[in-house]
């Protein structure tokens, strides 16, 4: 059986093996929904991947292979309300967001139509419309922001969650620490899903933490942990289901642990020759989508020919997505200049009162307030 | 607008937020103790029993936490108002400040109108951790804004108008002034707009410009000085970003001497960026260069006696003035 026809991600067509994924209630075409968008996040990447080979990328290419199934999982468990914060390998939530592969592709090649018009580049760019909060660089600033998406959430009574990402190596910042504890105090509807991809850039965790396991912190914030199987998107969707449930009905955030491993290097410049290769071996069988499949086609729940028409669909609006990107235009140098500040409401913002006139002796007047 | 209330710098400040809180219901006030305290200085006492635990939120001692909060909460549709209990703690949240809340609008078109306020300033023996004035960390941002009053009229317009502007605002009040200005304020709802100097007095023979506890110094000065026929003309910036070019140059151009008078530390301050304006888009008009008297580039000592050495006063600011017009 070969379900691509093309490398966009190592199959084991061979393996007659039923993959048991996690219980789930979710109807078989929500299941091959959850395939596409798996897919479609690896394809995606596979075609950034070639963008950067032809010199097109502006930067560096940062992409989550191996690890698709946390992004996306997590992502499908949230409602249209909901808000996302995701990090630069959580492009997968992005596209079940909604987020179009063309605007992923101009803002990954600074092209001027991209979501911030070439103002910033990778998975750096947000839409309230779609619950989507554009990150910074600085790992952990997320999560306060947002804990504060949440809390605002809480006192408005509207129904949402907020849901974001951190990896294993920002689990040390202080940001992390500080947005946990304020979403925990406040008992907020947040929830953070720690991917534990085996590498902060070239660092592996055991020189991030003393402890094996990121959800051990949970219990220092007086809140919910949760450990998960990065790698089974079943499992993922369910784990996250229940904390986004939770949370919407006012109990509180819960730290998840994704266990993931990272794929590639940092960036695609990264060979990540400082990872042993027996790591490699060992996470290639377990790889998200290879297992995804199993689970499909051993139950019965498709054919090879569904998966086949699927990734092909996929393949074919790709191409027009790629075409569309790389023809747009490169944005206008003085739009560098725009933008800056929001500016004031038409009516202004109010009466303004009339100065007091210039007068010597201020200083008695307000009664000696000089030094 | 004809009635007023007396009311001290601390009082309007709090009379500002209290009537935007009152008017509109998005404006929320987050810090540390700014609840049952009523804040360390209390400048927001009585407003957790006036609007109620849901929007005077006692948080942990977080400052990035804070700020990153308020960031979030200001996406979904609020106002958050965040207390540094000093302003010198802003320095905890200078990321969530400088790269989350002033590049969003830049980069993706999501504006951030935040507040974050507090007491900044030195003169009351606060040592080098509570007497600070971080605004030239903050001037080199594009995205921010920064306003510090030295009036409590200014202090009520401009922290109503700052809660009111769609972009992310620093309010830096000055603590010594606090409790020793009272002022007639006009009651009602005005603003205060942000970006416009307010001219304190008029003269000829030299421009000081400057904000906050400065200006009173400068007045003070100013005032010495006339009785021997010198007329300084005084400038109160009130917005530190963006600054009022246009009033610094008009009076520049009219007296053709310019010092700024700050109370930062000398090295990458605000008055040097306002030195260095004037001095490219008013050369032609100056008989002196521009000067700039501030701290000298130490942190803010803490025994009275070197205090007062370190900060600018009106004797030692006579004696500049003096100088410059000797030039």
């Amino acid at each position: 059986m070969s379900v691509t026809g093309k490398s966009f991600g190592s199959l084991h067509p061979e393996s007659p093996k039923v993959e048991r994924l996690a219980e789930t209630k979710l109807p078989r075409e929500r299941q091959l929904d959850l395939y596409r968008l798996l897919r479609l996040t690896r394809m995606v990447e596979g075609r950034l991947g070639n963008l950067y080979r032809q010199g097109k990328v502006v930067g560096g290419l940062y992409t989550s292979l191996g690890q698709e199934a946390t992004a996306v999982g997590s992502a499908y468990a949230l409602e249209a309300g909901d808000f996302i914060g995701p990090l630069i390998r959580n492009l997968g939530s992005m596209l079940v967001r909604g987020v179009q592969p063309r605007e992923v592709m101009m803002q990954y090649m600074a092209r001027g139509l991209s979501p911030t018009g070439g103002k910033d580049g990778n998975t750096h760019f947000g839409d309230l419309a779609r619950g989507i909060v554009a990150p910074i660089s600085m790992l952990g600033s997320v999560i306060p922001v947002m804990a504060g998406v949440a809390l605002a959430a809480k006192m408005q009574g509207r129904p949402l969650v907020a849901l974001t990402y951190i990896g294993d190596g920002g689990t040390s910042t202080g940001d992390f620490h500080e947005g946990l504890n304020l979403a925990a105090v406040l008992d907020v509807p947040f929830v953070l899903i720690a991917e534990n991809n085996g590498y902060a850039y070239s660092t592996p965790t055991a020189r991030q933490m003393k402890i094996k396991h990121i959800v051990a912190r949970a219990a220092a914030y007086g809140i919910p942990g949760e450990m998960v199987d990065g790698n089974d998107i079943l499992a993922v969707y369910e784990v996250t289901k229940k904390a986004v449930e939770r949370a919407r009905a006012g109990g509180g955030p819960t730290l998840i642990e994704a266990k993931t491993f990272r794929m590639k290097g940092h960036a695609e410049h990264d060979d990540a020759g400082y990872v042993p290769p027996h790591l490699f071996e060992e996470w290639r069988k377990k790889d998200p989508i290879d297992r995804f499949e199993r689970h499909l086609l051993g139950l019965g729940l498709a054919t090879p020919e569904d998966l086949q028409k699927i990734v092909a669909e996929i393949d074919r609006g790709l191409d027009a997505e790629v075409d569309f990107a790389l023809a747009s235009p490169m944005p206008p140098p003085e739009r560098a200049l725009e933008g800056v500040y929001e500016p004031d409401p038409a009516e202004g913002l109010g009466t303004i009162l009339p100065d007091a006139p210039p007068v010597n002796g201020l200083r008695e007047q307000n009664g000696g307030a000089a030094r | 607008m004809s009635a007023t209330t007396s009311q001290t710098y601390l009082e309007a400040i709090r009379q500002g937020m209290w009537d935007e809180m009152a008017q509109d219901e998005r404006v929320f006030l987050l810090g540390q103790d700014v609840g049952t305290y009523g804040g360390a200085f209390r400048v927001t006492a009585g407003f957790l029993d006036h609007f109620g635990p849901k929007r005077v939120i006692d948080t942990p001692i977080s400052e990035s936490g804070m700020v990153g909060a308020a960031i979030g909460a200001a996406m979904l549709g609020l106002r958050p108002i965040v207390e540094m209990q000093f302003i010198d703690f802003i320095s905890c949240a200078y990321n969530q400040i400088i790269n989350f809340a002033a590049t969003c609008r830049y980069r993706w078109g999501q504006n951030v109108p935040i507040v974050v306020r507090g007491p900044s300033g030195g003169n009351i023996h606060g040592s080098a951790f509570h007497s600070q004035n971080p605004e030239s960390y903050f001037q080199h941002t594009p995205g921010l804004k920064i306003v510090a009053p030295s009036s409590a009229i200014d202090a009520k317009g401009l922290i109503r108008a700052a809660i009111r502007d769609p972009n992310p605002v620093l309010f830096f009040e000055h603590k010594y002034l606090y409790r020793r200005i009272k002022e007639e304020v006009p009651e009602g709802d005005w603003i205060v707009p942000i970006g416009k100097a307010r001219l304190a007095r008029t003269g000829r023979d030299l421009s000081i410009v400057t904000y906050g506890a400065m200006l009173h110094v400068a007045l003070d000065a100013a005032a010495r000085l006339e009785a021997e026929g010198i007329e300084i003309e005084v400038l109160d910036l009130r917005t530190i970003k963006p600054f009022d070019q246009d009033a610094i140059l008009a009076s520049a151009r009219k007296t053709h001497r310019v010092l700024v008078l700050t109370e930062e530390q000398t090295t990458g301050s605000v008055a040097g960026e306002v030195a260095a304006r004037v001095g490219e888009l008013a050369f032609a008009w100056l008989d002196a260069p521009v000067s700039r008297f501030c701290c000298p580039d130490t942190p803010v000592p803490f025994s009275p006696t070197m205090e007062e050495f370190y900060l600018p006063n009106a004797e030692k600011l006579v004696a500049k003035v003096r100088d410059l017009l000797r030039y």
